[in-house]
């Protein structure tokens, strides 16, 4: 079985596992990862949602050997210790989730979009594809924006 | 109605069922005297006694056998036999204990109870009844978990228990000593205080229900650390995924790759079981593969022939005609199709179970766990003391988690493989093999003139929506207090007549369901009958305003049977700017809906420059539930309810192809995205008193009378089949 290591959450961690495992796989059943959320397994829903080298990715459709020395930072590593990272104060501001399985996914995902601009507009935040079955999408809205000003 | 006559109505039939109620009820309602011209609609049997009041009923006899207790530190725990699916109902009740206990809220804790069969009919979770059947019961447990730490304090200090306070979980002497809850639980266990009177808050004392306030699990949701089913750690329990055949139903004939199957990398298992055949592997991944790579022989579903055009066919022959009527008469005459929908939620079916030979358990998101729990044990040949069911807080439900699909199969496998499995849905099969609402046909029929509604009959036919998961068994329970002329109705009519009604005067109205009974995945979907079948009326509605040359609004508030719909309806038209000037290609719309004693208005603005890519672009909605535990919360819900409504309205449905729907996926069935979705929601809560009314499903109905309406307006267009944009605008996955 082929060996594959990279750094999860800012620590190397090392899994043995088929070179075409999808990434999701090798951190929810190997490496015991559980933010990250199963909802479609082909890049639809984005509930996986995560960063890898800093920038949204999706691990359902990532083959675990791609990862191989690289980043990967799940919804688990973006807080720093007991204190949460700004777009995460805004989702419990707005009160964004309710059933709340995709909202790991739309916190990275939004996270994501505020490392590549500091102002998003309507037009940026309505790029963001991740599905909430819920639809909370006007809390999201509301909570991106208030996050921008957070990090202003 | 008087809020008045409803809360004398709810005391009397808790206490004495039934039909005096409803007539006395009636009479009091429905008197004469008010002054708009409308011809009075008598009152429906949904008016007088709705299915949540019947759920209420059948669960009165186990309504207080609710668990609280207090540790030593003074922590609360309260066991909710209920399921949180993301409604914020554990946040509700969190909010009652700690009123009545005068404690703070974050010293709550609230656990999804296990099945309690001796519970009966008080653990069941749907027909926005939760917060109802709750509200007294809960707020009576914790009032006697106050009164006790109290008596124990005043035995202690030899002090009488009315000159004691309590602040923030500690109970305070006169003279300002103090003992917390904590110091005071064993004593309070232990101790003969005698019997004590127990008597919740006056309500106008409540300092938390009734303010907004945020999920008590929000931190665990935002940092990725709240368990769903598949997060738990059960020791030894291994991934597992279920091959399923071709169509609805099919079955597994024999498998030819077995074998090879068996050799994948990972795969430890392969299992037959009625509804295909199930590979447990190390990783769901491999899973996966291994259920991709079998060859299997199926045989036949029940619906292999039909699709959508053969289903409509019948649906629309199904459908009742309607009254003859005389020529003279005018009248709005039409007809409406509603799509299959999937339930969708994010979190597809899942469990784990462990099935020994002596004893079972089994976790899963489960709102009917103790009609689970006997299937389960009845399936792996256990006595039913034997099998614990876990409740899991779910991602997402929306009817779906009133069946128990996944945690059946999760034990039958786990049984047939000697090991504990956590089973997981794909999520092609969670949408083309797991429950959706049953396609409907509609035919309307209104008659009206000098500017008078003078009949609306509306006749709906249904593929058959499966019930079994426990609520037939509540509601035949309570069939002593439906109202006259239901003793016949069958179960699905009754469930009908139950839950629809109008809220209009518009002279003789009639509502009835005819069901097409094909065996298909069906369900409850979020507000049952009401979205497809409300939504319609709200669109017929409008039609006649025009054929009457009045203003939407205008005709609504002279056809309204009460002030407090109109308050609704009228604030909805304020805050939404009724009327005002918009692009071409834009609209508004406006849609009313009542339903379980609450009432709400919605208004939305469409940018249909497009007609092929509408967008709801801002939106307005009011509500009156009566009392409101959590305004928070129930914004949500009510967001929840028009995110829906735009989704089904404009885009989002099945198309059943031979036996099998067409979509597999979120890229398929086009549930909204953050681009369908308004930029603009505005959601306004009337303050009301009284009995809370109920929510879960109540936004849904309005707001699809209302995009639909405004897409209506925006394109000049009399959309009747919906979705209205539902072109098959993909390639299916392969079967």
């Amino acid at each position: 079985m082929p060996s594959h290591t990279f750094t999860v959450n800012g620590k190397s961690v090392t899994v043995d596992a088929p070179d075409d495992l999808p990434l999701l796989w090798a951190l929810r059943d190997l490496l015991d990862i559980r933010g990250p959320k199963y909802g479609c397994g082909i890049n639809v829903c984005k509930a996986c949602t995560s960063h890898l080298d800093g920038e949204a990715f999706n691990p359902c459709v990532l083959p675990v050997s791609e990862a191989s020395g690289r980043e990967v930072t799940t919804i688990e590593g973006l807080a720093d210790g007991d204190r949460l990272h700004p777009v995460q104060e805004a989702w419990l501001e707005q009160d964004v989730a309710q059933c709340g399985y995709c909202q790991p996914g739309q916190i990275m995902a939004a996270v994501a979009l505020l490392k590549r601009t500091r102002n998003p507009t309507d037009a940026d935040i309505d790029a963001i594809a991740n599905v909430c079955r819920c639809g909370t999408y006007f809390r999201i809205r509301e909570a991106i924006k208030s996050a921008a000003e957070r990090m202003a | 109605m008087t809020r008045h006559a409803r809360r004398r109505f709810l005391t009397y039939l808790v206490a004495a069922p039934a039909l005096a109620v409803a007539t006395r009820f009636g009479v009091e309602a429905y008197a004469p005297g008010s002054a708009d011209a409308a011809i009075p609609t008598p009152p429906a049997p949904a008016d007088l006694v709705d299915l949540g009041d019947l759920l209420i009923l059948a669960g009165k006899p186990t309504a207080d056998m609710l668990v609280l207790s207090v540790d030593e530190d003074g922590g609360v725990d309260f066991r909710l036999p209920r399921e949180e699916v993301g409604q914020g109902l554990t946040t509700a009740v969190a909010m009652l204990v700690a009123e009545e206990l005068d404690t703070p809220l974050d010293r709550v804790r609230v656990h999804l109870e296990d099945a309690r069969p001796e519970l009966l009919f008080n653990q069941l979770t749907g027909s926005s009844n939760a917060v109802r059947s709750l509200y007294d019961p809960v707020r009576r447990t914790a009032a006697a978990a106050r009164a006790r730490m109290v008596a124990a304090a005043a035995r202690q200090w030899g002090l009488k228990a009315s000159e004691l306070t309590v602040r923030a979980g500690v109970v305070v002497a006169p003279d300002g000593r103090t003992a917390s809850y904590g110091s005071l639980t064993t004593a309070a266990a232990t101790l003969d205080l005698g019997s004590l009177t127990v008597t919740p808050k006056k309500e106008s004392e409540h300092t938390l229900v009734g303010t907004p306030t945020s999920r008590i699990d929000a931190r665990a949701l935002v940092t990725g650390s709240h368990p769903y089913t598949l997060d738990l750690d059960v020791p030894g329990a291994k991934p597992c995924m279920v091959r399923r055949p071709p169509t609805i139903n099919g079955t597994v004939t024999s498998v030819g790759n077995e074998a090879a199957v068996r050799a994948m990398p990972g795969v430890v298992d392969v299992v037959v079981i009625d509804s295909g055949v199930a590979v447990v592997a190390e990783t769901f991944g491999q899973a996966l593969d291994g259920k991709n790579a079998l060859e299997v022989t199926w045989g036949g579903g029940t619906v292999d022939t039909l699709s959508d055009s053969d289903i409509r066919a019948r649906l629309k022959a199904a459908t009742p005609s309607l009254d003859l009527l005389g020529a003279l008469v005018r009248k709005v005459d039409t007809e409406f199709d509603f799509a299959f929908a999937s339930h969708a939620p994010l979190e597809t079916n899942s469990a784990v179970a462990d099935v020994r030979p002596d004893r079972a358990e089994i976790w899963s998101g489960l709102k009917s766990p103790i009609v689970a729990q006997a299937a389960i044990a009845q399936a792996v040949g256990l006595p039913v003391s034997k099998v614990t069911v876990h409740v899991m807080q779910s991602g997402g439900s929306f009817g779906r988690r009133l069946f128990y699909d996944a945690a059946l199969e999760a034990a039958v496998v786990s049984k047939k493989s000697g090991r504990p499995v956590r089973l997981m849905w794909s999520r092609i099969d969670d949408m083309r093999h797991g429950r959706m609402r049953p396609a409907t046909h509609h035919r309307v029929r209104a008659t009206y003139a000098a500017g008078q509604v003078l009949t609306f009959q509306h006749r709906v036919a249904a593929v058959e929506t499966d019930f079994r998961h426990g609520l037939g068994d509540a509601v035949t329970a309570a069939a002593a207090s439906l109202p006259t002329g239901l003793g016949n109705a069958t179960f699905a009519q009754t469930l009908f007549l139950t839950t629809v009604k109008s809220p209009y005067d518009f002279g003789v109205t009639t509502q009835t369901l005819t069901e097409v009974p094909l065996r298909m995945h069906t369900g409850s979907w979020r507000s049952v009958y009401s979205a497809n079948t409300r939504g319609a009326e709200e669109i017929v509605v409008d039609e006649l305003a025009a054929r009457l040359g009045k203003d939407p609004v205008d005709f609504r508030r002279s056809f309204l049977k009460t002030d407090r719909q109109r308050a609704v309806l009228d604030r909805a038209a304020t805050e939404g700017d009724w009327g005002r000037e918009l692009p071409d290609g834009w609209a508004q719309g406006i849609g009313f809906h009542e339903e379980y004693k609450s009432c709400t208005a919605c208004l939305v603005e469409i940018d249909a420059t497009d007609p092929k890519k509408p967008r709801v672009a801002r939106a307005v909605i009011v509500a009156d539930v009566g009392r409101v535990i959590n305004p928070r919360g129930l914004e949500a819900q009510l967001l929840g309810g028009l995110t829906d409504a735009i989704s089904t309205t404009l885009r989002a449905g099945l198309h059943i192809d031979k036996g099998l729907p067409l979509e597999g996926s979120y890229s398929q069935f086009h549930y909204a995205r953050q681009k369908d979705a308004p930029k603009d929601v505005r959601i306004h809560v009337i303050e009301g008193a009284g009995e809370p009314g109920g929510a879960g499903e109540l936004g849904v109905p309005a707001a699809v009378g209302a995009v639909a309406n405004a897409y209506a307006r925006a394109t000049g267009t009399k959309p009747r089949s919906f979705p209205v944009n539902f072109d098959v605008d993909f390639t299916p996955f392969p079967r």
